[in-house]
């Protein structure tokens, strides 16, 4: 009796100390990350002191940006990088969504199968193949016929004035558009396709249409999956860097119109980081990438604040 | 009030493998009508295609005839069908996001119903019916999900009540309830035969003996009697229903 006792005791002691160890292990290897995101910022931090020094809250919000004269504003890029952002988050949301919706609750499954493919397939496009379609297709296209037309029948609103000129904020939006639309769809696919068939069947046994059944069961069931794919869509606009400066014009310049040209802040630095000879110059290309890891940061606090409150849904309630 | 429903020939399969072979059955208005056998002779396919719900599972095909007071069910359109059909599941499934008050009043926002007295009136009735309202009249806006799985199973009976079909289709609405919860139930059935013609699967015979006019016996994808309730518990014609009440069945 005693005996076993201590037997199991023993037991008990080691499986203990194995849980110990693994968990000593994991939160290590979770203090890593957490350690190299620290470590990365605080090198840009480091790298942009001169930057910073200088200019301090102007570079923010200053307008100009003269390598020249050693003038440094961030503003523009900051402009163009939030606009082309939203733009194809605008544009990809809703169209990402109904490829969702219609691969998982309406396609057969051989259409589904082929369809899913290929928007998959988008993804795996090089994004300077993007660019050179946007050059030599796109911008013509939107300097011919959709900015003229735009022009003419909503030529009231700010957003569309303008001479056409292709290379702009618009085809920078709508080539993001693209890129990101794959990302939304095939993670609002998953997720949609995680619903249990059972949500749809109490949907559908009340006598709900299959439209209403997407719109009671599915949609809230995956809701906030789908944000969160979402949000990785927005994440990848951001941070893109050659499809859109081979399309966006590359003017630091800051115009209501989305037919006029922009720039990036991946954009700026991918293009003026090897001209960029002086300390300042260099330290300002390193301050305004601090600013687009910001960016990023924050939008994805906002992000999970978002899915939080979405997810916690009526009280009570502890769903998965 | 309760329909009556004729089955004919009523034929199921899931990919190849034919589950209901050639069913024919006789239910009429006003009455309760119970379903047993054996776990996996086609039970709940059976009533699944009663609503059509089985069709919609992919690469499910029915075949025969069933008609709802003369009406055949496929000249209908199926959400027409299953406001009229009614069904609760054999699995609890009340929508998670909603919360219980929602979850009550879903068929009937489906059906365009707004106005708030009505639907809280409705909401009320359909909870008292289903021996919840005392449980959660405090907490209609909690969520479904914050309820045991016995009160989820009586939250879709509610959800279905609700809409006020007129054949209700019951997949063992009382395999995860207290006994207590299991009578109201059967009280329940027992009074709603009044206006609704019920079909509900039981693997429990006694529930049948108390609640059912008739009862069905299926085995192996067949109807191998159907009866009224007294005489397929008292004197069975089948030899295979005898050792299936009498517990000699496997
Ligand atoms: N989704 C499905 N896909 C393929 N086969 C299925 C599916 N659901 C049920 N079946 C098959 O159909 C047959 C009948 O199933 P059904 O659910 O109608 O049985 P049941 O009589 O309701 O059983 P239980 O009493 O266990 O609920 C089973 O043999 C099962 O293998
Ligand atoms: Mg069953």
């Amino acid at each position: 009796m005693e005996e076993s006792e201590n037997m199991s005791n023993k037991k008990k002691l080691t499986a203990s100390l194995g849980d110990k160890t693994f968990r000593l292990l994991t939160l290590l290897m979770a203090m890593s990350v957490l350690a190299l995101m620290v470590w990365i910022g605080w090198q840009m931090v480091d790298s942009a002191r001169p930057s910073i020094a200088k200019f301090g809250f102007t570079f923010v919000i200053g307008r100009v940006w003269d390598p020249v004269k050693e003038q440094f504003g961030a503003l523009p890029f900051i402009y163009g990088t939030l606009v082309t952002s939203f733009l194809a988050l605008i544009i990809a949301a809703p169209v990402g969504l109904g490829v969702a919706i219609f691969l998982n609750e309406m396609a057969t499954s051989k259409v589904r199968s082929v369809i899913g493919f290929l928007v998959e397939m988008l993804a795996a496009i090089p994004s300077v193949v993007y660019g050179l379609w946007g050059i030599f297709i796109l911008a013509p296209w939107l300097r011919e016929t959709v900015e003229p037309g735009l022009a003419k029948w909503f030529g009231f609103i700010p957003l569309f004035q303008g001479t056409p000129l292709g290379f702009s904020m618009l085809a920078g939006g709508l080539i993001l558009a693209v890129m990101i639309l794959p990302t939304i769809a095939s993670i609002s696919r998953e997720v949609m396709a995680a619903v249990p068939n059972e949500q749809r069947e109490a949907a559908l046994a009340l006598g709900a249409t299959k439209w209403e059944m997407i719109r009671i069961a599915v949609l809230p069931y995956a809701k906030s999956g789908i944000l969160g794919g979402v949000m990785l869509g927005l994440g990848r606009a951001l941070g893109e860097t050659m499809a859109v400066t081979m399309v966006i014009g590359n003017r630091p310049d800051i115009l209501s119109s989305l037919f006029a040209p922009a720039y990036s802040i991946a954009a700026v630095i991918a293009n003026e980081f090897t001209e960029a000879t002086s300390d300042l110059y260099l330290s300002a290309l390193v301050e305004i990438g601090l600013i687009l890891f910001g960016i990023t940061l924050i939008l994805n606090v906002f992000a999970r604040l978002l899915v939080w409150s979405v997810e916690r849904g009526p009280k009570g309630g502890i769903s998965s | 009030m309760g329909q009556s429903l004729s089955i004919h020939n009523l034929e199921a399969w899931y990919g190849s493998n034919k589950i209901l072979k050639g069913i024919n059955m006789e239910i009429r208005p006003n009455q309760v009508t119970a379903i047993i056998g054996p776990s996996g002779c086609g039970k709940s396919t059976f009533v699944r295609c009663i609503n059509r719900m089985h069709e919609t599972l992919p690469r499910t095909r029915v075949r025969g005839e069933i008609s709802l007071d003369g009406r055949s069910i496929y000249d209908l359109n199926p959400v027409a069908l299953r406001k009229t059909v009614g069904m609760v599941f054999q699995k609890a499934n009340p929508f998670p996001s909603m919360s219980i008050y929602d979850n009550v009043v879903a068929g009937l926002r489906l059906n365009g119903m707004k106005n708030k007295q009505e639907l809280k009136a409705s909401a009320e009735k359909s909870l008292r019916m289903a021996a919840l309202w005392d449980e959660v009249k405090d907490r209609l806006n909690y969520s479904g999900m914050s309820l045991s799985g016995g009160q989820q199973q009586r939250l879709c009976i509610a959800r279905a009540l609700a809409v006020e079909p007129s054949v209700l289709l019951m997949d063992e609405p009382a395999s995860a309830l207290d006994p207590i919860a299991t009578t109201h139930i059967e009280e329940l059935i027992r009074s709603l035969k009044e206006i609704y013609t019920i079909i509900i699967v039981t693997h429990n015979m006694q529930q049948a003996a108390r609640i059912a006019d008739s009862t069905a016996f299926f085995l192996s994808g067949e109807l191998v009697e159907h009866g009224p309730t007294s005489e397929i518990f008292t004197n069975p014609h089948d030899k295979r229903t005898e050792d299936y009440i009498t517990g000699r069945f496997g």
